[in-house]
């Protein structure tokens, strides 16, 4: 993908948390969003944070390879999407990349939607790749189950959310990051009042299913306990001839639709 | 007629006595203790053989002899599908359940949902409807035992078949519910296969703050898992909930009417996003445990070329038992059960595999099984949902074949497939 500095790129970064021991740390969807935008606009890509920017984490994207960051100066109870709505309305983008959801609080992952839909731009959720942009299409690649990909062509402007099945982040280096600049902007959101009125708590392990046996005789209930787990008497083919059998696999197959085209 | 107790001693009595000229009449139905409890008379269990012995046969697969038990396990046998069924003629409000139908089945996770949906349904006073809401194509009968009261099926929208990726289209249906039926409550799967997707822009259309990742919800109260799964979040329940895998029970104990519901207009839809199609993955990238369809290879396979072969022709991922990984003739990392991994696969195609419960372990979760053996009694043929008996490497030639069959009448240009490298 050839790099092209035309298109103004903008990717909304935010601070994540590591999964063990807790600490702040660049989101690692956030940063394949980075590394998706340094592949396309390179050292010409835009970040963007709401929040502080005395975060010391804020520093990894910049160790990535970048001499700037837009800091959006927010409290922590600010309503993200309203300020952002603010920027860009006076900062167009022509792609805003984002993760799919945050590493902390919430992680609703509905910012991305709620900007898609008061800047009135489509939205592709999960991407793992774009593959090319021209006369102001682009064609992306999302990220499906099971390791498929889909082929989509959307429009310019857009915004899109990075799987995690996008190429992985490069390294962060220490001694760009801590040199980089942050451009701090006063924020000018409104307070998020609904989320004041929840409850928040350390998570409490979720109850195990437990596979419950409706067994109305003790011995049923015992072979429920001890039996392998037994199909339903499929179809079992015999007589027939190779042919045949390798048929009837094959139309299953087809049924199924795990054989395309 | 109420469901309490009630102790009638003049029975009771009679029932005592074994030499009452009304005993044999009143003793011959169930007999319920003073608790209500099922009592078993010990006496009249079994028959008496020819030789004028008592016999009571245990294996509850024989026959039943005694006349008595026959007639008990008749009724519960006939009783047993027929589930009884919920009616909701005029509902007082909605429940909306879209349902994500990935492979047109109703996953797990659909379940979940709708079992949550009647629940939220039975609550808060009035009776409600659950709306199983599908979008595509769908191969599922079983709408009515998985609790559905109504169902709205739309497969096109302004002429467009709704299988591939329109978010767009799916939105002005299910706008087109809102207007018409106004649901309560608007239930997702916050799942990979679409659910939550559809869900945050339902949410953001109607201007709805959705409870995302909720876990357990009631009518007034909603318990949401945050980012990392770290925190829980207690708030109020919204209108839009993006629900957890098993967040409630699934409906097992009823039937409903799953009555269809026709939409009369849809909004109009401006599309930006244009599905291109599936790209195609090399079957071999996709990691083990979350391949959808897997060929796996056992100590029956013969010919180790021609299992590759039809591996690359059907597209499968390749997987192996242990004791072809321990033979050497597959990798480790392709190592299929309890000591390597437990795959998801919607299809599993098990060659010449026996079926140790180690292996049988790693397959729990797969819906189709397909065995191929020469052993049409062992435990993988039994497992499997179709079982071809005959050796391996005369049904995988045939495979093959129609296999490039297949490939050949549709595309004769393209020989070899473009297939994209995941990382
Ligand atoms: C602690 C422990 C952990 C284990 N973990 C695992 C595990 O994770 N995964 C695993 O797979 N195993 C595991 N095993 C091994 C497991 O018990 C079995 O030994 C193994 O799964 C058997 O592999 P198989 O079915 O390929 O071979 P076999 O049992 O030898 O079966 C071969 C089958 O192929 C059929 N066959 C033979 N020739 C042909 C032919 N020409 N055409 C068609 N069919 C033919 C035979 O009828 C037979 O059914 C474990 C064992 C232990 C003790």
């Amino acid at each position: 993908m050839p790099v092209e500095t035309s298109l103004n790129i903008a990717v909304l970064v935010s601070v994540g948390q590591h999964p063990v021991s807790g600490r702040a740390r660049r989101a690692d969807q956030d940063a394949r969003a980075v590394e998706l935008g340094l592949t396309l606009a390179g050292r010409s890509l835009s970040l963007v944070h709401v929040g502080d920017a005395g975060e010391p984490a804020l520093r990894q994207y910049l160790g990535m390879g970048l001499r700037t960051m837009t800091v959006l100066q927010e409290a922590p109870e600010a309503d993200a999407a309203s300020s952002l709505l603010q920027y860009f309305a006076t900062h167009p983008a022509d792609i805003v990349l984002a993760g799919v959801q945050a590493e902390r609080g919430e992680a609703s992952g509905l910012l991305p939607y709620l900007l898609a839909e008061r800047l009135g731009w489509p939205l592709v959720p999960r991407i793992a790749q774009i593959r090319a942009i021209e006369n102001g299409r682009a064609e992306v690649l999302q990220a499906l189950p099971r390791g498929q990909r889909r082929a989509l062509t959307v429009p310019l402007p857009f915004i899109a959310t990075v799987d995690s099945a996008a190429p992985g982040a490069r390294q962060t280096a220490f001694g760009p990051g801590q040199r980089g600049l942050f451009d701090i902007q006063r924020g000018l959101a409104q307070a998020d009042v609904a989320r004041a009125e929840w409850v928040e708590a350390q998570a409490r392990p979720r109850p195990k299913r437990l596979n419950v046996v409706k067994a109305k005789s003790a011995a049923e209930r015992f072979k429920a306990a001890t039996a392998k787990p037994q199909g339903q008497g499929g179809q079992v083919m015999k007589q027939e001839s190779s042919r045949e059998k390798a048929q009837a696999i094959f139309d299953l197959l087809v049924a199924e639709g795990v054989i395309r085209q | 007629m109420s469901d309490v107790i009630r102790r009638d001693p003049r029975t009771e009595r009679i029932l005592r006595n074994r030499l009452h000229p009304l005993h044999e009449s009143l003793a011959g139905g169930p007999v319920r203790g003073p608790t209500g409890l099922l009592r078993r008379n010990p006496h009249a269990v079994g028959f008496i053989g020819p030789n004028g012995l008592k016999r009571i046969d245990r294996s509850s697969t024989g026959p039943a002899p005694s006349g008595r038990d026959l007639r008990r396990s008749a009724t519960t046998h006939s009783e047993e599908p027929a589930l009884p069924l919920h009616r909701v003629e005029q509902p007082d409000f909605y429940v909306a359940a879209v349902l994500d139908m990935a492979g047109g089945r109703l996953t797990s996770h659909d379940r979940d949902i709708l079992g949550q949906a009647q629940q939220l349904a039975r609550s808060g006073g009035g009776q409600g409807a659950v709306v199983a809401i599908v979008l595509g194509e769908a191969r599922e009968a079983g709408f009515d035992t998985a609790g559905a009261d109504r169902l709205i099926q739309v497969t096109h929208c302004d002429g467009q078949a709704l299988d591939d990726y329109c978010p767009e289209r799916k939105l002005a249906v299910l706008q087109a519910v809102e207007d018409q039926l106004g649901p309560r409550f608007w239930l997702f799967p916050d799942s990979v296969h679409g659910g939550a997707d559809l869900g945050a822009r339902l949410a953001v259309r109607l201007g709805e703050r959705p409870a995302v990742h909720a876990w357990q919800v009631t009518e007034t109260e909603t318990l949401c898992r945050g980012g990392s799964g770290r925190i829980d979040i207690r708030r109020h329940t919204p209108r839009v909930l993006l629900l957890a895998e098993e967040c409630a029970l699934p409906v097992d104990d009823s039937r409903h009417q799953a009555l269809p519901i026709q939409l009369d207009e849809y909004p109009d839809v401006r599309v930006c996003i244009h599905d291109q199609g599936l790209v195609p993955v090399d079957p071999s990238q996709i990691p083990l445990a979350e391949a959808e369809f897997i060929l796996s290879a056992g100590n029956g396979v013969r010919d180790w070329d021609q299992f590759h072969e039809v591996a690359t022709a059907l597209g499968a991922t390749e997987g192996a038992s242990r004791v072809a990984v321990d033979d050497g003739f597959m990798p480790r990392f392709r190592q299929i059960g309890a000591t390597g991994t437990w795959v998801t696969a919607r299809v599993y195609v098990a060659v010449g595999i026996s079926g140790a419960v180690q292996h049988l372990q790693g397959i729990g979760r797969c819906e189709k099984v397909v065995a191929i053996n020469l052993d049409d009694g062992c435990d993988m043929v039994r497992r499997a949902d179709l079982g071809a008996i005959g050796d391996s490497s005369e049904i995988l030639a045939e495979l093959l074949a129609l296999a490039r069959e297949h490939r050949g009448g549709k595309d004769t240009d393209a020989t070899v497939p473009e297939t994209l490298e995941v990382a």
